[in-house]
């Protein structure tokens, strides 16, 4: 237990210091993009890698929060807390709703059924033109201020962001390492066994489905109040395949994996740009190899690593201790 | 203690238990056997709520609990022990029986559950060299096993068996058999037996009945089956003697 939490606090500690070595601004707001995706693929991990449901709509619950705070705060004038909790609110009940007949669905059926709700969220974003702005964007959303603080500066912002990933990263993390966490994973491997063991199924994957909607939601309403725009695009079908590709590449049932596959599938497109046109080629290329070579994803390979590591270090021997210090990250 | 009364089961159009009663007394072991196909498994879904009766009644010690939910009828006091076992690959061992005290697991009862555990290492000693190891890796026989622990550690009135036998080498299957008979000796557990492996079970049974198309056409205590001609011709192949 004990260890766990260490890494944690290992990876807040760097993450605290990590504004002060960037050579400049841009970095920021690449690691404040990570951060957001962190606490979504996150949330998606609990659903997709312990209780093994796919989703492949999640971005619909990330654009209904961001949206809705963004109307209430940007349009009506609503203090920014109170934009948040409606989107929250809003995203939450809307999951609970699809859940309840989605859920009964299984394998590739959910994955189709959670396919058309992402759609139909999409289209109404893009067709419900006075409330949303349409395809060309909603704007004038105020940035984040609590208690009249404004949070307008990226580095502010960065805190924000990773102290809420961090946070919402130990609550997950207490949460699998619970008889819930448990019940999730007997849920992925067979329903049937979980539930002649008394686990209510149908209410577990209710309720992880709603909580990883939560966690969009959460990103969602951080979202819109760091850029002040939201447009349809933002929350498309591609945003949900880019999720799940973060969830499997970075190792399914594991939430270091959903941290380092957030990361990973964010800085790789900014760092491929140099090579303009070939990017998505590359791009496509260095997922395969991923999926090809560490199946485990990403922190199937860190742990390796990590492992290799320390054999390297034992054999070094007894002539000085060097104290481990990365973490994965 | 267990009794089923008019039990009627369709998938579909198709007609899977046709009105099958039966029932199960303290510290009993009862062998349900037939060929592929004939019901067994589904008699015992039905029971444990997986698969739902259309009519019929099924009983625990005198309380209805036809058409209740699996996880509601497991805190009744039914363990079901599915076909193929169904333990959980991924999972450590010792997780996996965490699991199977999960309907009654809290923070104030973890070291009873755990003292339980400790007790199912003594009853498979295999199990406890493996604890931490992941279960996907056992054998056969030993996920037999430990999906046996696991369906204990729910505290049933009743265990259901679906094909313990299923897939594994003789021996195995012998030594399987010995430690379901020393579950009634130990532990005075009630145990309802599938099997298809008619032989072996009713060796350890003391009542069976012989389940065809959905419907019970013999029963009995197990020596009458053993000795009956149509059993021997149908179930038991030529051989009339060990």
């Amino acid at each position: 237990m004990d260890g766990h939490n260490a890494g944690l606090l290992a990876f807040a500690a760097a993450a605290a210091v990590v504004p002060f070595l960037l050579p400049n601004d841009y970095y920021l707001t690449v690691l404040i993009v990570s951060g957001l995706y962190t606490i979504l693929a996150v949330g998606l991990n609990l659903l997709m890698g312990y209780a093994g449901q796919a989703s492949l709509g999640h971005a619909a619950f990330y654009g209904l929060s961001a949206y809705t705070t963004g109307i209430l705060t940007g349009t009506h004038g609503w203090p920014v807390w109170a934009g948040i909790a409606a989107g929250l609110a809003l995203s939450t009940a809307v999951a609970y709703l699809i859940a309840v007949p989605t859920l009964k669905l299984r394998g590739n059926y959910l994955a189709m059924g959670t396919l058309g709700f992402g759609i139909i969220v999409y289209i109404v974003f893009n067709e419900a033109t006075e409330l949303t702005g349409g395809p060309s964007g909603l704007t004038g959303i105020p940035k984040l201020n609590v208690a009249g603080k404004v949070f307008s500066s990226d580095r502010e912002y960065y805190y924000v962001v990773w102290g809420a990933a961090i946070l919402l990263f130990l609550l997950a993390q207490n949460l699998v390492r619970s008889r819930m966490g448990r019940a999730l994973r007997a849920i992925h491997t067979s329903e049937t066994a979980a539930s002649v063991l008394g686990v209510d199924t149908q209410r577990y994957k209710i309720f992880v489905f709603v909580l990883s909607a939560f966690y969009a939601a959460v990103g969602g309403a951080l979202y819109a109040h760091y850029v002040t725009f939201v447009s349809p695009s933002t929350f498309s079908f591609g945003t949900s395949v880019l999720l799940v590709t973060m969830v499997v590449l970075g190792g399914m049932a594991s939430l270091w994996g959903a941290v380092l596959g957030a990361l990973f599938l964010t800085f790789l497109p900014e760092w491929l740009r140099a090579i303009e046109n070939f990017d998505i080629l590359v791009y496509g290329a260095i997922l395969i190899a991923c999926m090809m070579f560490l199946p485990g994803g990403l922190a199937e390979g860190a742990e390796r690593l990590w492992g290799a590591a320390a054999s390297l270090l034992r054999r070094a021997g007894a002539a000085g201790r060097p104290a481990g210090g990365g973490s994965a990250g | 203690m267990l009794r089923v009364k008019n039990l009627q089961v369709y998938y579909g159009m198709i007609h899977a238990l046709r009105s099958v009663s039966l029932h199960v007394k303290e510290k009993e072991v009862v062998a349900l056997i037939g060929a592929n196909g004939a019901g067994k498994t589904t008699l015992l879904s039905a029971v444990s709520g997986v698969v739902r009766a259309s009519s019929g009644e099924v009983t625990l010690g005198g309380k209805a609990i036809t058409r209740e939910r699996p996880d509601r009828i497991v805190r009744d006091g039914i363990a079901h022990v599915p076909e193929g076992r169904h333990i959980f690959k991924p999972l450590s061992v010792e997780d996996n029986l965490l699991l199977g005290a999960y309907h009654r697991y809290s923070l104030a009862k973890r070291s009873a559950v755990r003292h339980e555990i400790d007790g199912i290492f003594s009853l498979f000693p295999v199990l406890a060299d493996r604890r931490k190891q992941v279960a996907g890796t056992l054998s056969g026989g030993e996920q037999q096993m430990l999906a046996i622990g696991r369906a204990l550690l729910s505290a049933p009135k009743v265990l259901l068996l679906d094909e313990p036998s299923m897939g594994l080498a003789p021996k195995v299957v012998k030594e399987i058999f010995g430690h379901i008979s020393k579950l009634r000796a130990e532990r005075g557990m009630t145990i309802l037996l599938v099997e298809q492996n008619a032989r072996g079970a009713l060796a350890i049974a003391d009542r069976g009945y012989v389940l065809e198309t959905g419907k019970v056409v013999l029963q009995g205590p197990s020596e009458d089956l053993l000795a009956n001609r149509d059993v021997q011709r149908a179930y038991l192949g030529r051989e009339r003697e060990d």
